[in-house]
């Protein structure tokens, strides 16, 4: 999701200027630092990475790169991008685009280059979207998880609010959530010698605000902040952004904040009115999209390296922090507005089971899960042609895996049955870890990561129910305290193979020390990774739950947050749906016999 | 005529079946039935909770039959639906004055 993953894509282009400018860097640096030992650096030893590398005039000298490269229009007056169709990211060789034919003999390197180029954004459109097909399938998962784990009088509403989560997240994500989100992200930080995976449309994506302003040598703004709060650009995708690029990051972001979306709905499952749901659907995207802003969008705390020197900034590939923690400090937020079902607590406050109604369709929804998975978290490269996608999916699966081990191993340890709905949160607790650190760490960093995922979610579940918190489906432990963990976890284990210049810090020491600065874990050397990671999973739990808390506080008044007690006792599938999940359990006269 | 009602354990009801249409019997009314006894009921665990079922599962069977026959009945049911362990069931048998066929309306024992 972030962009400096991309980097190596176009390699053989990037090289040259890469290497000029890093020697530049390295140069500078020695200059300006006193003459001792690099160390694990000290937060002002890192040199200042510039902020905004998308104005490559830094690299002076650069060679003359195509302008799906450098981004620049031949002709200001006709701007090549929003480029609607995606014919200027290269060349599309069937039909050829530059009408030049296809003779192999007759083309340039350069028109070979172009066709090249064109089919790498291809391949990482296609896997984009693809791996975006399988996010938006979770929802089906989801539906089967927290339908399965209520009681059978409130299936059909609890079905029924993960169905309309996802056009109500989706209508105000296409108003407004994009473009807060996501509106400013081509000025994020990134390194220098960087191409956009998904092509160079993806730059009509440069309105934004925050606190100071970066200015150009001409003392013009450059669009870049010190520190980046908020995007401002592509409010109902008009044609501003109408671009091919765009609508692929737009796809695979909304798809993505549909998790967290419907993750709240298993939390307050069984007693949630239906008018206020709706709301909710509808405000979701505001805390989501302004949180992944700062992570994802190229704000603060993306910019946590550069302008802090603290690792690369926040770091969290496909969403442990983004997606899930938000989704799961939501939940808390919900469940404590909200209350407890009637009957889950005694009048001593012990906890009573109330076991879901179709165990089998928690599992059926657990493996859709984790299938959706395997696009949740290899397509946040953005990029088919990214090759580290192979580690991300066996870690993945490693996580989850021993997700569901962990879990089984607690429970029984406990002297406890290994319940099979435990298992599934072991499962999911496991890969909602790993989706942070997925592409940064070796497999077996991936199975301890699952490892403590499994055990966590089992403890977690206990620790709120004991405190009157009541969780139907354990979104709160699975997603919340789990993406937590994922977090941190990048700030431990995190190897240093992957993500050179992530979030444009290339520090000179380490560069030197290890041949390149990729995202490094307390175990492997950046102690300040760890720092980071613990300030960003603190500002999602933080922000994620006063927001809530108060919009739930607050939409309570607009119109109830909680059914009547009749209601809630009834089930809320006749009263607030008019439909019932299961009509053949009731006793009823049925059709009459037609004489 | 008898009617002998049996409360058994629901896995047992084949078993007893075949035990009493070995023994002659040619029909029989089943029910699914739920209830406690001195045990009054038993906790299960779901998610670390646990939580009282207070009515366990049971399947009820009714068999007419004439009055000679009860004692066997009876005998045949205990020997088939018995496992020793707490829950196997109890039988109840009661005095039955009439018997109506309703598709010929034939009465009494003609009507078993």
């Amino acid at each position: 999701m972030n962009r400096g993953r991309s980097r190596n894509i176009f390699v053989s282009v990037a090289v040259g200027l890469w290497m000029t400018l890093l020697t530049g860097l390295s140069f500078s640096a020695e200059e300006a630092k006193a003459p001792e030992p690099a160390k694990v650096e000290a937060p002002a030893a890192a040199p200042a990475a510039p902020a905004a590398p998308a104005t490559p005039a830094a690299a002076a000298p650069a060679p003359k790169l195509p302008p799906y490269f450098t981004t620049t229009s031949p002709d200001p007056k006709a701007p090549l991008w929003p480029d609607p169709t995606g014919a200027n990211s290269g060349v599309w060789a069937t039909p050829a685009g530059d009408a030049k034919g296809d003779v192999p003999d007759k083309l340039s390197i350069q028109d070979v280059y172009d066709r090249m180029a064109h089919n790498l954004y291809s391949i990482n459109y296609v896997w984009a979207l693809v791996a975006g097909f399988l996010v938006m399938f979770m929802q089906a998962g989801f539906m089967l998880v927290e339908t399965g784990l209520c009681r059978a009088k409130n299936a059909s509403h609890t079905a029924a609010m993960n169905l309309m989560v996802y056009p109500l997240g989706c209508l105000a994500f296409w108003v407004y959530g994009f473009a807060i989100g996501w509106g400013n992200w081509w000025n994020g930080p990134v390194p220098p010698g960087w191409y956009p995976s998904l092509g160079p449309g993806l730059s009509v994506l440069n309105e934004g605000w925050g606190l100071g302003a970066a200015v150009d040598a001409a003392g013009a703004a450059t669009g870049a902040f010190t520190y980046g709060l908020i995007g401002l650009k592509g409010w109902f995708l008009t044609g501003a952004v109408g671009d091919a690029g765009v609508l692929v990051l737009f796809f695979f972001m909304m798809v993505f904040m549909d998790t967290t979306a419907t993750i709240p709905t298993g939390a307050m499952a069984e007693r949630w009115s239906w008018k206020n749901f709706c709301l909710f659907g509808l405000w979701v995207a505001l805390p989501y999209c302004l949180y992944g802003n700062w992570v994802w969008g190229g704000g603060w705390l993306a910019q946590g390296g550069v302008n802090w020197g603290l690792g690369h900034g926040a770091v969290d590939f496909a969403g442990s922090g983004v997606v899930h923690s938000m989704g799961g400090v939501i939940a808390l937020a919900g469940a404590m507005v909200i209350g407890p079902r009637i009957g889950k607590f005694n009048a001593q406050g012990k906890p009573n089971a109330m076991p879901g109604h179709d165990v089998p369709m928690v599992v059926l929804g657990t493996f859709i899960l984790a299938f959706g998975w395997f696009g949740f978290n290899p397509g946040s490269t953005l990029a088919g042609t990214d090759l580290r996608i192979s580690y991300v999916v066996v870690n993945t699966m490693l996580a989850g895996i021993v997700g569901a081990l962990a879990a089984m191993v607690t429970l029984m340890m406990k002297g406890l049955k290994p319940d099979t709905t435990m298992m599934c949160n072991g499962m999911l607790a496991g890969l909602v870890a790993i989706t942070a650190p997925c592409a940064f760490v070796d497999p077996w960093a991936a199975a301890v990561i699952g490892l403590v995922a499994g055990w966590l979610v089992v403890e977690s579940v206990f620790f709120w129910e004991a405190r009157g918190i009541d969780d139907p489906v354990g979104a709160i432990s699975v997603h919340g305290v789990n993406g937590l963990w994922g977090v941190i976890s990048v700030g431990i284990f995190a190897t240093g193979q992957y993500g050179a210049g992530w979030n444009g810090v290339v520090r000179d020491a380490m560069v030197k020390q290890y041949g390149a600065d990729g995202v490094r874990g307390l175990l492997y050397g950046d102690f300040s990774q760890f720092i980071m990671q613990l300030i960003d999973a603190g500002t999602v739990a933080i922000f994620g739950f006063v927001m809530a808390y108060v919009w739930f506080k607050i939409s309570d008044m607009i119109t109830p947050i909680r059914v009547s007690k009749e209601v809630e006792m009834e089930g809320l599938d006749g009263p607030e749906m008019g439909v019932l999940g299961y009509p053949d359990f009731q006793l009823h006269s049925g059709a009459k016999m037609v004489e | 005529m008898k009617m002998v009602e049996a409360i058994v354990k629901p896995f047992k009801l084949d078993e007893v079946k075949e035990a009493l249409t070995k023994a002659g019997i040619q029909g029989m009314t089943v029910e699914e039935v739920k209830g406690f006894g001195r045990q009054k009921g038993h906790t299960e665990l779901y998610r670390g909770a646990e939580y009282s079922v207070d009515f366990l599962p049971k399947v009820k069977i009714q068999i007419l039959v004439p009055d000679e026959k009860a004692a066997e009945v009876v005998q045949v049911i205990t020997d088939s639906a018995k496992t020793g362990k707490i829950g196997d069931g109890k039988i109840f048998v009661t005095n039955v004055e009439e018997v109506v066929r309703i598709r010929t309306g034939e009465k009494g024992a003609d009507a078993i």
